[in-house]
């Protein structure tokens, strides 16, 4: 435990703590859902990671180290799946887009597949199923 | 010492960075126009709580706090699958 380790892992500490804020204000500015998960999941993992790496250089001893390490990976692995989950669930639960959004390739997809497309599914369900609903419109 | 003198500053201005960070995210909490803003937002709150435990075991020097850190870690991303999962079902 000599001088350079505290002072890289106050280094990395101050580092990952600018980036937490940063994914806060993020969270709280940006207009859409899909950008706010966006901005607060990339900027908030990469400051946690900073964070702990930082724990694991200011303690320097094995157990010590290796614990925080495997948090830090633990937290790299799963802070992605978890945002893909959530935005998907809030894709299919019709949260609207910004309105300045260029392009959408999961309603083409949806489109595509035959899949229902969230956002008029509650305007199309009503017209389709009294007109026709011989032509089998596979639910999703 | 002026080397403990330097880490308590800076432990001490990251831990008020951190509690903006978490007013912050409150305030979204209670503004999120949909459920899945909520989520995220809890989700972060819990992110800010690993990073508050880990600048504390610093700060104090007490290593055995950075278990909570890895408790915390798993129990958050247990809650936010759980989360996605239901949001999934209710339509």
């Amino acid at each position: 435990m000599s001088y350079f380790n505290e002072f890289f892992g106050i280094i990395m500490m101050a580092a990952g703590v600018f980036f937490i804020v940063i994914a806060g204000v993020g969270l709280l500015r940006m207009p859409d859902m899909f950008l706010r998960m966006s901005t607060a999941t990339k900027a908030s993992t990469l400051g946690l990671g900073l964070i702990l790496l930082g724990t694991a250089v200011y303690f320097w001893e094995l157990g010590i180290t290796s614990r925080a390490i495997a948090t830090s990976v633990f937290v790299l692995l799963t802070a992605p799946v978890s945002a893909h989950m959530i935005g998907r669930a809030a894709y299919s639960d019709g949260v609207p887009l910004w309105e300045k959004t260029k392009q959408d390739d999961l309603k083409e997809y949806y489109e595509s597949h035959h899949l229902v497309v969230p956002d008029e599914t509650a305007v199309e369900q009503t017209t389709v199923s009294s007109t026709n609903k011989e032509t089998d419109t596979p639910t999703s | 010492m002026t080397n403990e003198l330097i880490i308590d500053i800076i432990g001490s201005a990251a831990l008020t960075l951190l509690a903006l960070t978490i007013a912050l995210t409150f305030i979204r909490l209670y503004k999120g126009p949909s459920l899945p803003d909520r989520v995220v937002a809890l989700d972060i709150l819990t992110t800010v709580g690993i990073a508050i435990t880990a600048v504390y075991a610093v700060i104090t020097d007490r290593p055995v706090i950075l278990d909570v850190a890895t408790i915390l870690a798993l129990i958050s991303f247990l809650g936010t699958i759980a989360f996605a999962y239901y949001i999934d079902l209710r339509r």
